[in-house]
């Protein structure tokens, strides 16, 4: 129900940040994710971050979906 | 400031200063100067193509083109996709009151650049001046002209038969979203340039090799899955389309995903799409890569004869859909 | 990484298909719940690759599609003042009212403007001070932190003709009803991602221990989507039921705590009307009385009326799975995609708009 997309964080000015998601720059409002840093990665959806992602969750998933297809 | 007025629009003395200071100027060629009601042309050594079409953008400037640029690539285009060679056009102006008369200039410089590349004359033109907020800043109609040569030539989706090859010239959705990204509506920073360029010289290679071009198409509103299924509207063909072979700039395709578009919909203003036998595809394809508009072309798709008159798509993981004309708007979604 | 292309490819997609294949021993019914999963699965052609006795259901979960006749017809209502600028996103400019849309209204010259964000309808409310601006307020969990954060915005900066015209739902209890509902026969769901971002794991574990149904919340990519199929198929085949989380990059058990803080400083959990479905009790929420100035219904004193549900429109069964569009005696003949009553028509993946687009007729 709702478009999300992965975004690298560029710069950050107290509640708003520069965003980039494969070449597109867009301003995102950040006041609902904390401890955010340059190079972190959020969830963008309708112009705010809505989570930080967690890159070790990631690749976890990853991990389990690799794993997951090779055993029967 | 030099800015348009309504005096500009009412055929005194501002407007032939108008006409001549900007128009004539930068259009000058023997015909418009004939100045007067109508401009006399010679002989036309052939069958006429003519066509018609306006030109509304916003913003007027965008990376890759203006809406000067884009009227005549669009009025060359649509000449060059029938087979016609383009000769002349006409330009009606719509401007509205308090535009500047230097950004005017540049849009007629620009028109007037990209007429002589396409080596198209500008014979015929029209202003009108309208009030506040009654246009958005400048509408450009144009009228083309061209001549076919080849009486023979005519292409035409009844020729399309099964297991011909669809082939496209490069990647979709540039013009559109690059025009989208600069609205001020969205707040979108991304180096997508519009594609807006003259394709006559790319349709003259291709028809200089083949005879067997069912059809061909400036996929520009509505995007490539719109004109295919105009392709296939009243023949008894289907077309199924290989997602993996469609070029999508990554830029393109991430500005998509975030408002919740499909390239596939999206207006292209520099490419072509079409339709030949299968026999004569790969020796096209060649050619087309020979072009510095065709350098990404390649076969995406080919016809078949299910009776269904539909578009499906491969999808890049291997399942199929129906691509539909376009539908509604294209506005930005939340899901 | 980019969070995307690895989950597109990897070449896994062949492998899970297969096991899909071999895991789905009898008939089994997954309903993805979110709009956005149903998109993507028409956008990948999912449905085309599985074997015929999966059968995938579209659940409740775009919000456009649920939005009720009553809400949209008093947007439009708000549009006719002159005073009044209405912000929303584009989703909403063709549903349905009773007897015009959002997107009539503008061709007719009201001032209706598309946003991407709340806060950008922030920002025309503050370019324009001699106006009135009413931002229609719909969305799931995942945009319900966004409106409460411009509403709590506005109260901060005294913003005064800053208004929200509210219908936010919201999912748990919605998924819950679908499931008590005798003529409902789901084995599986899959589970909004970006919902359960907001709100977390653990308000979906009921499905699994209260109801014995396995369940996965997952992402929206290909791979996301199709490992998500899999694990349900699984699930089934073993009779496991938990619900399990895909999506661990973006979805904490407990959610986002400032989200959750932001929607409840400004929303209290309220029933909510839903377009072929009805009102259902605790399945939206509506803004507290401490925020009562920026509540569109209050400051305009109007009341969104609810229309009776149409009588024949069966999108209520069709939403839950029970019932085809082709059963419906107003498909194809009263409700197209141009003039659509239900739910199921109106949302372009809607399952009636894909009969009617795919010629499937009685």
């Amino acid at each position: 129900m709702c478009i999300a997309v992965p975004a690298k964080v560029l710069s950050i000015d107290k509640n708003n940040a520069v965003v980039c998601f494969e070449g597109v720059k867009t301003n995102a409002n950040v006041e609902l994710v904390g401890d955010l840093k340059t190079g972190d990665y959020i969830l963008l959806h309708a112009g705010c971050a809505i989570q930080k992602i967690n890159e070790v969750e990631a690749k976890k998933t990853l991990e389990v979906f690799k794993q997951m297809l090779e055993q029967d | 400031m030099n800015i348009i007025t309504l005096e500009h629009g009412n055929g005194g003395e501002y407007t032939h200063e108008l006409v001549r200071n900007l128009f004539y100027k930068h259009f000058q060629n023997e015909l418009l100067m004939q100045q007067s009601d109508s401009s006399i042309l010679g002989n036309i050594g052939g069958k006429l193509a003519v066509t018609t079409d306006s030109f509304v953008v916003d913003p007027i400037f965008f990376p890759g083109g203006d809406i000067g640029k884009l009227s005549i690539c669009g009025t060359v285009n649509d000449l060059a996709v029938v087979g016609a060679k383009p000769l002349y056009i006409t330009a009606g102006f719509i401007i509205e009151v308090g535009l500047r008369i230097d950004i005017l200039e540049r849009i007629i410089i620009s028109m007037a650049n990209t007429a002589k590349e396409a080596n198209v004359k500008i014979v015929a033109g029209d202003t009108k001046v309208v009030g506040k907020g009654d246009v958005d800043k400048i509408y450009i109609n144009t009228t083309g002209i061209g001549v076919i040569e080849d009486n023979t030539l005519y292409m035409n989706s009844s020729n399309i038969v099964e297991g011909d090859k669809v082939i496209l010239s490069g990647t979709i959705g540039d013009h559109g979203m690059c025009v989208m990204s600069k609205r001020a509506e969205f707040d979108f920073d991304t180096d997508i340039e519009s594609d807006c360029s003259l394709l006559h010289i790319l349709v003259t290679d291709i028809l200089e090799v083949s005879e067997n071009v069912r059809i061909i198409r400036d996929p520009t509103r509505g995007g490539i899955a719109t004109t295919l299924n105009e392709f296939i509207e009243n023949t008894q063909m289907s077309i199924v389309l290989n997602e993996e072979y469609i070029p999508v700039r990554s830029n393109v395709k991430s500005m998509c995903k975030m408002i919740g578009l499909d390239p596939l919909y999206i207006a292209n203003e520099g490419k072509i799409i079409l339709i030949v036998s299968t026999k004569d595809a790969e020796k096209i394809l060649e050619v087309m890569k020979r072009n510095k508009l065709g350098l990404e072309s390649r076969i995406i798709g080919e016809v078949i004869g299910d009776n269904r008159n539909k578009v499906y798509l491969k999808t890049e993981i291997g399942g199929t859909r129906i691509l539909n004309m376009l539908e509604g708007d294209l506005l930005p979604r939340i899901c | 990484m980019n969070y995307v292309d690895e989950f597109v490819k990897e070449g896994l997609v062949e492998n899970i298909l297969k096991k899909i294949r071999s895991s789905a021993i009898r008939d089994i019914k997954i309903m993805e719940v979110c709009g956005t999963h149903t998109m993507a699965i028409m956008k990948y052609g999912i449905k085309d690759l599985l074997p015929q006795n999966i059968k995938l259901i579209s659940g409740p979960g775009c919000p456009v599609c649920v939005t009720s006749q009553g809400y949209i017809d008093t947007a439009i209502e708000l549009s006719y003042e002159d005073n009044i600028i209405i912000a929303t996103f584009g989703d909403m400019m063709k549903v349905p009212g009773t007897n015009s849309s959002l997107k009539i209204e503008k061709a007719l010259g009201r001032d209706i403007r598309v946003v991407y964000s709340p806060i950008q309808s922030l920002e025309i409310a503050k370019q324009n001070p001699e106006k009135e601006i009413v931002f229609l307020g719909i969305g799931f969990e995942t945009t319900a932190p966004i409106i409460a954060l411009s509403i709590y915005k506005a109260k901060n900066e005294n913003i005064n003709n800053y208004f929200v015209l509210n219908s936010i739902k919201t999912m748990p209890n919605i998924i819950q009803k679908l499931i008590v509902n005798k003529n409902v026969n789901i084995d599986g769901f899959i589970l909004p991602g970006h919902v359960a971002s907001i709100i977390g794991h653990k308000p979906f574990c009921f499905i699994g221990k209260e109801y014995n149904i396995p369940a996965v919340i997952t992402g929206f990519e290909p791979l996301d989507i199709l490992y998500a199929l899999y694990q349900v198929v699984r699930d089934v085949k073993y009779g496991k039921c938990k619900v399990e989380n895909l999506y661990s990059k973006v979805v904490e058990y407990e959610g986002s705590r400032k989200a959750k803080e932001i929607i409840n400083k400004v929303f209290i959990p309220s029933d909510s009307n839903w377009r072929g479905l009805g009102n259902i009790e605790n399945t939206g929420l509506k803004i507290l009385e401490g925020y009562k100035e920026f509540d569109a219904e209050k400051n305009f004193k109007i009341v969104i009326k609810e229309q009776l549900a149409q009588t024949q429109c069966i999108c209520g069964d069709i939403l839950k799975g029970v019932k085809d569009p082709l059963e419906c005696k107003m498909f194809s003949k009263i409700c197209s995609p141009s003039n659509p009553l239900g739910p199921c028509m109106v949302s372009l993946e809607g399952a009636c708009a894909v009969y009617y687009k795919y010629g499937l007729r009685r």
